[in-house]
């Protein structure tokens, strides 16, 4: 079983596992989503058979007297198709999963394409199915099954030889974040490394730093209170194709109700068409567009006197900084008109503090994107919109209704003394040492600068289309002795990598219990609803054997995982048994809201709103930062805009067939009087290229983007062969940010993806169709 | 037509395809056959703002369907309850006559069964008493499906919805 194979091969029979599926499904699961629909033959030919399990040989039972029985169940369980992770439910036929539904109590079954696709996911075979380790070169595709006992040994033992030589702290963790981390960052810390880090570098840095630096609270712990808003400012937030679907059913719940909708962005968008207001700004230039703003609410004295008076510190100084940049200095900039943006600020008072202007989410964008995301967050101080109905809400934990929280395993292990590797905490004092910049331990691995990096766990993360320049961080990940990687997708990084742990898929598995913060707080569960397809596992059972064989089981002391869920729950009331009903608890019936007056807590040093921050000035920031203008962008040169499209998330989901079959390819948005110019037509494929590295795509000419921006969705382009649908199709946007890791906010830590242009030429007849 | 109807509420509409795959899903299709469809429209100018819109097209459940007297098999079938148009697989041969015979295009073609396949309102839920598939997991909500007698009520409380702030 352990002969060396290239990929693909067959599956290997389920190994090592004791699941109650019977492994006749195994032996039939590799050919299904070809021959058939994704489970057919399965539900099919098990329908009244005697096949299934827990039924006696020979005896043939109709299938309508399970109704109620276990064979057919229903599990509430969580979404695994994008980080959202929606509440769902799940119906189980005879151990086949066979519809999802958004959970009815919180989402009234509502559910979006991507959470229906999950059936299709896991029952399709192009996802890791079994350990494997790699035998030729890094990337090369050549790879050896093996059993779950040699995988965790091998990686127990490299581990080991890595850290008795070069000291525990040369481990490197990175994952995606999510509410599941207590696993694998209770293993780091036990085995003694800081070096803990996520995605959001490539992401919400830059908001959550902003966020920090007014309120002292994060990008988390906001709600925007949309049911109740009655002006919503959205600045290239796509809410309507970058899904959650909660918010997106609240967003158009409050449309219906009479919720004006401002949209701004360098390209109309589903949300845009929404709007009452639609404005195409000047890529890169969000930052003038607010200044302007601020400065005509103060110049009218629009904001929200009582409120900043008696929670801020520095609007003086807001005011001075503010003072030349009128309507008529940003619309030079934007090229939205001044009068408009007056309009605007005028309209937005009256219905303060019911506003949002929402801070962004994915805005690792400029290397100014941190000032935009805070003249964001003023803008809302300066209305009143915090902590109010219709307006931003602090997002309550379960000590805010005097409630226990969730006991982590993280918490009875002592902090590792080395410093970070990424020199955040003590190098980069200003950035959240939390989980610190992951772009920056690329450069501990080349230079061993402060301490070499040699070990590597990928933790459902994805960095090579996540981050910028390829290539450098190739060069980067090659100089490490060890890559393990934890998903249960082939992501380009995970087929990078020496060894792979094959994730159950969401479906599959049980998770700990997850905290959701909120205007009421809720413990909310994933429970398993069908056996692994392939020979995948848990998190929770893979970081406890690690644990294990690395000798630190001790930091996981539990059995199953009814033992860990009974761990984490103790002291709060609640008892795993209180989940089966709905999914989650609630910790509280009715939300509050702060006071006003006197209730308010911000974590910042003075307790109050820091409009000027004087952690940031110590850090040699400037509180309000002049606005510099951006470099004009060449003829023939673009700002390469990325975003979503309402049926993929990220680099997830390229490879589903059923997603695959309604957005296959993704597509070069070029504005059409300059693709005029250049001769270009629509659909025909251009190159695009920025310092040495180039691609094809096809073009579509709209007139609804900016002339100096180019868009594309982003997470294709991939380069794994085993992926059928996605391999080699569309183009990688995140290849186009060359030098990239150099390039971030220096005050935020986000990548700057979409600062320096990408060039965009007509190719020859004959060039396009080599492409 | 059927004694339903299933209404769309554009204005509601975000295009987000999800219909099509929860029907996909719920049907177990494989890649080909896409039995309601999402047709965006857009975006246009519409005064100040570039609007989209986004046509659903599932089946219309006709009165006298077209793909329903040229089956050979009497696969194809209007269910005398309720007026569903569906096709009995076990019946089907695979003729492809109904799909010709469609002016809507909306029977279609299993290539792995190698029979045609169509949108029967998901009867074995409504049968349950549940909704078809593309409605009870529209993420807005948009598409609604109602007994005839009951669809215009629905359709005039949205309007005072939208009206009355």
């Amino acid at each position: 079983m352990n002969s060396g194979v290239f990929w693909p091969t067959t599956c290997p029979l389920k190994m090592g596992s004791a699941s109650r599926l019977s492994e006749q499904y195994f032996l039939q699961a590799p050919r299904i989503s070809r021959r058939h629909g994704f489970v057919r033959e399965l539900r099919s030919s098990d329908r009244g058979s005697d096949r299934g399990f827990g039924r006696l040989p020979g005896i043939s039972v109709p299938w309508g007297l399970y109704e109620d029985g276990f064979m057919k169940r229903s599990v509430y369980s969580m979404c695994g198709m994008c980080t959202v992770r929606c509440p769902i439910r799940v119906e189980v036929e005879d151990g086949i999963a066979t519809w999802i539904e958004g959970n009815p109590h919180i989402l009234g079954g509502a559910l979006c394409g991507k959470g229906s696709a999950g059936l299709s996911f896991h029952y399709q075979e192009e996802r890791p199915r079994s350990p494997m380790i790699r035998q030729g070169s890094r990337g090369g595709g050549q790879w050896k099954w093996v059993t779950w006992v040699t995988a965790l040994d091998y990686v127990a033992d490299r581990l080991k030889s890595v850290m008795d030589t070069h000291g525990p702290e040369s481990l490197l963790m990175s994952c995606r974040g999510g509410p599941f981390l207590d696993l694998p960052e209770t293993l780091l810390k036990a085995l003694g490394s800081p070096n803990f880090t996520n995605h959001d570098a490539s992401c919400g840095r830059n908001v959550h730093h902003a966020s920090l630096s007014v309120y002292g609270l994060g990008r988390k712990d906001f709600i925007y209170d949309l049911k109740k808003c009655r002006h919503l400012v959205l600045y290239g937030r796509n809410m309507l194709e970058s899904l959650k679907v909660k918010e997106a059913r609240e967003l158009m719940e409050a449309l219906s109700s009479g919720m004006k909708l401002t949209y701004i962005d360098v390209r109309q968008t589903v949300t845009g068409s929404k709007a009452g207001r639609f404005w195409m700004i000047r890529p890169g230039t969000d930052y003038a567009l607010n200044l302007g703003l601020i400065h005509t609410v103060i110049r009218e004295r629009l904001f929200d006197e009582a409120f900043v008076n008696r929670w801020t510190d520095g609007f003086d100084g807001l005011v001075r900084h503010v003072e030349p940049y009128t309507p008529e200095w940003a619309e030079a900039r934007t090229g939205i008109p001044a009068g408009e943006i007056v309009a605007l600020a005028r309209e937005l008072s009256e219905d303060r503090p019911k506003v949002v202007f929402h801070p962004g989410w994915m805005l690792a964008r400029y290397l100014d994107s941190f000032y935009a995301s805070r003249s964001v967050h003023i803008l809302n101080v300066l209305l009143g919109s915090v902590e109010v109905e219709g307006g931003q809400i602090i997002a309550k934990g379960p000590k805010d209704y005097g409630k226990s929280g969730l006991k982590t395993l993280a918490d009875g292990v002592p902090k590792p003394a080395a410093k970070r590797a990424d020199g955040v905490g003590w190098k980069h004092t200003h950035f959240d040492a939390g989980v610190g910049l992951f772009h920056l331990f690329y450069h501990a691995m080349l230079h061993g600068d402060p301490y070499p990096l040699r070990a590597y766990i990928c933790h459902r993360h994805d960095p090579l289309t996540a981050f910028p320049d390829r290539e450098a961080q190739r060069a980067a990940l090659d100089k490490l002795d060890l890559i393990v990687a934890l998903d249960a997708k082939f992501g380009e990084t995970t087929w990078y990598a020496d060894v792979i742990l094959p994730l159950a898929g969401y479906l599959e598995k049980d998770s700990p219990i997850a905290v959701q913060k909120g205007k009421i707080p809720r413990f909310i569960m994933r429970r398993q609803a069908i056996d692994p397809v392939y020979d995948t596992k848990p998190e929770w059972w893979i970081y406890r054997e690690l644990a294990r064989r690395l000798g630190v089981g001790r930091c996981f002391p539990y059995e199953t995982v009814e033992h860990l869920w009974r761990f984490q729950l103790e002291g709060t009331g609640y008892t795993p048994a209180d989940f089966e009903e709905k999914g989650f608890v609630d910790l509280a019936k009715q939300a509050i809201l702060l006071g006003r007056d006197t209730g308010l807590k911000f974590k910042t040093p003075s307790g109050k709103i820091e409009l000027v921050s004087p952690a940031l000035e110590k850090a040699g920031f400037a509180s309000f930062e002049k606005y510099r203008d951006k470099e004009p962008v060449p003829e023939g040169r673009f700002r390469l805009a990325f975003g979503r499209h309402a049926i993929h998330t990220q680099g997830h989901t390229q490879n589903n067939p059923l997603l695959h079959e309604v957005f296959p390819e993704n597509v070069l948005w070029i504005n059409a009087t300059v693709a005029g110019k250049m001769g270009i037509r629509e659909g025909e494929v251009v190159e695009i290229s920025a310092r040495g590295v180039k691609a094809h795509v096809r073009a579509h000419l709209t007139e609804f983007i900016h002339p100096e921006a180019v868009f594309t969705v982003h997470g294709f382009g991939r380069t794994v062969p085993v992926l059928k649908h996605a391999f080699n199709v569309g183009f990688a946007d995140q290849r186009m940010a060359k030098g990239g890791l150099d390039l971030f906010d220096p005050v935020g830590g986000g990548i700057a993806y979409m600062e320096a242009p990408v060039a965009v030429r007509k190719v020859r007849e004959a060039e396009g169709k080599a492409a | 037509m059927s004694r339903y109807i299933l209404h769309q509420d554009i204005d509601r509409c975000i295009g987000c395809y999800s219909c099509e795959i929860h029907c996909k899903a719920n049907k177990n299709l494989p890649e080909g056959p896409r039995l309601c469809r999402i047709y965006p429209k857009g975006p246009q100018w519409v005064g100040a703002v570039p609007r989209m819109a986004f046509a659903f097209m599932a089946c219309f459940h006709c009165e006298h369907p077209w793909c329903v007297p040229v089956c050979p098999t009497q696969a194809m079938q209007k269910r005398a309850a309720d007026g569903v148009v569906f096709v009995d697989a076990d019946k089907c041969i695979g003729c492809k006559l109904c799909i010709h015979a469609c002016p809507w295009g909306v029977p279609q073609w299993n290539p792995v069964t190698r029979k045609a396949v169509k949108c029967d309102l998901c009867m074995d839920r409504i049968d349950r008493g549940l909704q078809p598939a593309c409605v009870a997991k529209c993420i807005t909500g948009c598409i609604h499906f109602e007994p005839e007698e009951r669809a215009t009520e629905g359709i005039r409380l949205r309007y005072r919805q939208m009206t009355s702030v």
